[in-house]
């Protein structure tokens, strides 16, 4: 059965070169630029990127339902400068997150701490589908011994007649 | 009996909804009502020299008004603030002046009426970020040793100071 | 006088609905076959009028007719025409006029297309869907007339959100819209079934086709706005769990059981009262997103003018249909018979498994979107539910599901053997673990996600492959294969297609924000951009600022981006319109941000290199073609053909 082997073997090679060649470009073939450089707009990167990360995880409390990563709002400006001088100031992302959870409660938070109001919410959907595979087996266990209904002789002299017919 | 289910589930949640539709789900409550008021110092709008700070009203219940120049609900409430200084009857009321880039407090106050016992300028909205200040005008109700014990987002009108404020007031003694 | 006129059409089609709903339901009641056979001129009758009504907005809003409220509220004179007819819907009572259309318009297909069902079952469907019209246009005329006046008219109107004049706008809503409204068939079929107290295998047949064109409509509706908002709203996104979306998404993922369940009712004549009750809760769900988006029950981007009054109604409503259903379903549970047996290792046992995964999704997905309001309710504070918690709680969900998906479809009914399966799929299994484990060491950082994402989109892609290969010797056969075949096989690349796009995406997105001088360049994902500065231009509506970015690649010039922000003029709002350039293999984005002085010389910039975006988008099309594949089946119209051969004689249909 080699045949079908090497031709799965082919497509997935195939899948992966074209992933590869098209993904991995992040060597660029260097010219010698004659322009200057842009510079970062902020000059930590490594702030930067965590300051990315975090306002993910935050809500504009101005906003309708949009990450502090995102929106336009003047106060959300205000709110990322801020995080941006605690994390200067050698805050970790948890210290700055307790930092606006204090002043504006767990509404900032896009992602629910982890606490008795939320043991619910967190837990749920695990036990969702663990009742779900639950029905999934009892299910089955009557379906094993599941008897069809029974079918009489006219029934299947009709189902031949419609079997007959001219489709 | 599980085949009623579904509709029990359905109702529950129809439950839900009513009282949702009663609710604002963008009102952001504030993380200090019981807890002790952040402290900042501030200069005075229309004097270089002076500053607030907030322990300055230890010792007595006092109002914190946010507002700014460019707020329109603030104008709304205006009256009823001026009204409530004139009367001496209501606790001293502080005007933070939130994010006034436009320099206008002190010229709108002369123009309308200034109900307040100190205005401090918070130009940067930093004192606005740690009160947890969301917008204007908001104002705080504090009592004699600092602790923050009414939060109320949006214009105060008559009813609301009758039903929300007064009563809390009278409780702290004032 | 033409809104006057819309107004008296709505009446018109409000009455005819009622004749619809209650002549034929009655009717079948009864078997009283006159009164049956009112549902379908009743139903081309509602059609009519609903249609005149529709044209009268439009008309308004072509004509800048501003005396009528919602169009100076949503329109502008210098509003592009073609904006001025989406605009039709883009406001709540234009939204649910649309949405009322398309329900008739539903109504009208099945009257249609119906000559070979039962009499009594489609007076029911017909009569079903007659009472949802009720709900609607009762809703329309009562709450939310899209033709109220205000005299005098203002000179001028609001515009339209600029966030809605954009082409996702003119597309979005009406596929999103034909999929709530499709699967009210799916409903009204459910209920016809529960009424009568017949549910077989023939009930399975006739609903599912409508069910999967309402699915697939669905899909290409949300993908769409999944679309619209990656190229429009200016930072990259395309998926926020926002609560709208997801009252798109569970609609969805309950459609997508429901397709799979009517599989097993079908062929099998199992999982009947099943699939009946989750045929009513997926248009439920439907109905719950109506109720969301326009109640301001819940904070959302998306949300309509909040009014509780009207939420209110739409409470109602939903109480009377979904509680309504509900009910009919709890009485008439007992007497539907169950159907046939299977082992565990069985196809029938992998769409169970299907059905489980996709409902304790769904659970999932409310439970996160309406936690704050059970919260809130609970006097207990306010909390967000965001999508860290969503991507969180979805993935361990989804996974089993995406994995079944590869053996699912290459099992035997009634049970099949492990060692069998095992033989037929392990070089597939070792392929795709060798490529998820592998792969990713080629890549731009090794990402455990990537090794899921990748592996499972492997997987199911090689077993379509595979599914093809064994039924199929060479290439000429591939015609001859039924289209319910094609449609399933497509649809599941589609997924794993989509898969591969979002995992490549959401772990290999790069993200840069430069300060740009004219003349200045930067690096990114191999290209070299190079800012030329900005001019001012003026469009209809709005004055615009436009970037110039020459993007190159190897020394050599290769396109230019054009990012550029719109102060729109009666609003005063400004847009981020951010420029792509799209390939298949990635997206290049470039969004303008401030200036950083005054000569507006020096912009901030965002730059984004978005690798298989497009995949994400293609799976969706394959998708939404394998749905329409599959409901276009010879099966579901050899009755039409039958009615053919009984006039004249047709060439002998070959058995595919």
């Amino acid at each position: 059965m080699t045949a079908p082997i090497l031709k799965r073997c082919g497509y997935a090679t195939v899948l992966a070169l074209s992933l590869h060649l098209s993904a991995g470009a992040n060597e660029p073939t260097q010219a010698v630029p004659t322009a200057p450089t842009a510079q970062p707009l902020f000059a930590d990167a490594a702030i930067e990127s965590r300051l990315m990360l975090l306002s993910r995880e935050l809500r504009c409390v101005v906003c309708q339902n949009e990450a502090l990563s995102e929106s336009p709002a003047e106060l959300a400006g205000d709110m990322r400068k801020e995080i941006r001088e605690l994390m200067k100031a050698g805050k970790t992302d948890q210290e700055v997150l307790d930092f606006l959870t204090s002043r504006y409660g767990d509404f900032v938070l896009f992602r629910p701490p982890f606490k008795p109001l939320t043991y619910l919410l967190w837990i749920g959907p695990f036990v969702f589908l663990g009742f779900g595979v639950l029905i999934w087996f009892m299910a089955l266990r009557a379906r094993r011994t599941f008897k069809s209904a029974p079918v009489s002789s006219e029934q299947i002299a009709a189902a031949a007649r419609l079997l007959e017919e001219k489709p | 009996m599980k085949r009623w289910l579904p509709l029990v589930f359905f109702f529950v949640l129809v439950g839900f909804f009513a009282k949702g539709l009663f609710l604002n789900p963008r009102e952001v409550p504030s993380a200090f009502i019981g807890k002790a008021a952040p402290v900042f110092t501030l200069p005075v709008v229309g004097q270089a020299d002076k500053a607030f700070s907030t322990t300055d009203m230890k010792g007595q219940v006092w109002l914190l008004n946010v507002w700014a120049p460019w707020c329109v609900s603030c104008k709304v409430e205006h009256q009823l603030l001026m009204a409530l200084a004139d009367s001496q009857k209501a606790p001293p009321i502080v005007g933070l002046n939130w994010k006034d880039k436009s320099r206008d407090a002190e010229r709108l106050l002369i123009q309308t009426g200034n109900p307040y016992v100190a205005v401090p300028d918070d130009l940067s909205g930093r004192v606005g970020i740690d009160w947890g200040v969301t917008g204007t005008p908001e104002t705080y109700l504090i009592d004699q040793s600092g602790t923050v014990r009414l939060k109320h987002v949006g214009p105060i009108d008559v009813d609301i100071w009758r039903n929300k404020f007064v009563p809390k007031i009278k409780e702290l003694g004032a | 006088m033409i809104p006057e006129i819309g107004t008296l059409a709505l009446i018109l089609a409000l009455l005819l609905a009622l004749t619809q709903a209650v002549l034929p339901l009655w009717g079948a009641q009864r078997g009283n076959l006159t009164w049956m056979s009112v549902a379908r001129p009743a139903a081309f009758g509602q059609f009519t009028f609903i249609l005149i009504a529709y044209l009268c907005l439009v008309y308004s809003f072509l004509t800048n007719d501003f005396t009528v409220i919602n169009v100076a509220n949503n329109s502008y004179s210098n509003l592009p025409a073609f904006y001025q007819f989406t605009a039709t819907w883009g406001s709540h009572e234009g939204s649910l006029l649309f949405w009322s259309m398309l329900l008739s318009v539903w109504t009208v297909a099945v009257a249609t297309f119906s000559r070979t069902l039962p009499e009594e079952m489609v007076s029911r469907v017909i009569g079903v869907l007659g009472l949802i019209s009720v709900g609607f246009l009762s809703m329309l005329l009562i709450t939310s007339s899209p033709f109220l006046r205000q005299f005098p008219g203002p000179a001028e109107g609001s515009d339209l959100n600029p966030l809605l004049q954009d082409w996702g706008m003119i597309i979005h809503p009406p596929m999103l819209y034909m999929g709530y409204v499709g699967f009210a068939v799916a409903f009204a079929f459910a209920v016809a079934a529960l009424l009568s107290g017949r549910l077989d295998a023939a009930w399975a047949r006739w609903s599912r086709p409508w069910a999967t064109v309402a699915w697939a409509f669905l899909t290409l509706g949300v993908a769409l706005g999944s679309w619209w908002a990656y190229r429009e709203l200016g930072w990259g996104g395309w998926w926020f769990w926002d609560p709208v979306e997801n009252a798109s998404f569970m609609p969805w993922l309950a459609g997508t059981a429901l397709i799979h369940s009517l599989a097993v009712a079908e062929k099998r004549g199992a999982f009947k009262a099943w699939t009946v009750l989750l045929a009513l809760i997926t248009f439920s769900l439907s109905l719950l997103g109506t109720f969301l988006v326009r109640s301001g029950v819940l904070s959302s981007v998306h949300a309509f003018a909040v009014d509780p009054q009207r939420g209110a109604f739409i409470l109602g409503f939903m109480m009377l249909v979904v509680g309504g259903s509900l009910a009919l379903f709890a009485w008439r549970a007992p007497r539907m018979v169950a159907g046939g047996a299977f082992t565990w290792f069985s196809r029938e046992s992998m769409l169970l498994a299907n059905n489980v995964m996709m409902v304790a999704s769904v659970a999932a997905v409310l439970l996160g979107t309406l936690y704050p309001l059970f919260i809130d309710a609970l006097g207990l504070g306010k909390l967000s539910v965001g999508p860290p918690y969503f991507n969180a709680v979805f993935v361990p969900l989804i996974t089993p599901a995406l994995f079944l998906m590869g053996v699912g479809p290459l099992m035997r009914w009634k049970g099949d053997s492990v060692p069998d399966i095992l033989q037929r799929l392990k070089w597939a299994l070792a392929i795709a673990m060798a490529t998820g484990l592998l792969l990713p060491l080629t890549l731009d950082g090794y990402k455990p996600w990537a090794v899921l994402g990748l592996g499972l989109s492997t997987w199911i892609a090689l077993t379509v492959l595979i599914a093809f290969r064994e039924r199929v010797k060479n290439a000429s056969q591939l015609f001859t294969l039924p289209r319910a075949f094609w449609g399933m096989h497509l649809a599941h690349l589609g997924l794993a297609i989509g898969l591969a796009g979002i995992t490549m995406v959401v772990n290999y997105e790069r993200e840069l924000d430069v300060r740009m001088n004219v003349g200045d360049q930067a690096q990114m994902a191999g290209y070299t951009l190079t800012f030329k500065g900005t001019e001012n231009y003026s469009g209809p509506n709005y004055e615009g600022t436009r970037g110039t970015v020459i993007v190159s690649k190897d020394g050599e010039e290769r396109f230019t981006l054009y990012p550029a922000k719109r102060v729109y003029n009666r609003s005063g709002s400004v847009m981020t319109e951010a420029s792509v350039r799209p390939s298949l293999f990635s997206d290049l984005y470039v969004s303008l941000g401030e200036p950083l002085n005054n000569e507006l010389t020096t912009w901030a910039v965002r730059l984004y290199y978005k690798p298989f975006i497009n995949w994400m988008w293609l799976g969706a099309v394959f998708m939404v073609v394998g749905g329409f594949l599959a409901a276009t089946d010879r099966r579901y119209r050899i009755g039409a053909k039958a009615r053919a051969t009984a006039d004249s004689a047709s060439p002998n249909t070959q058995g595919a």
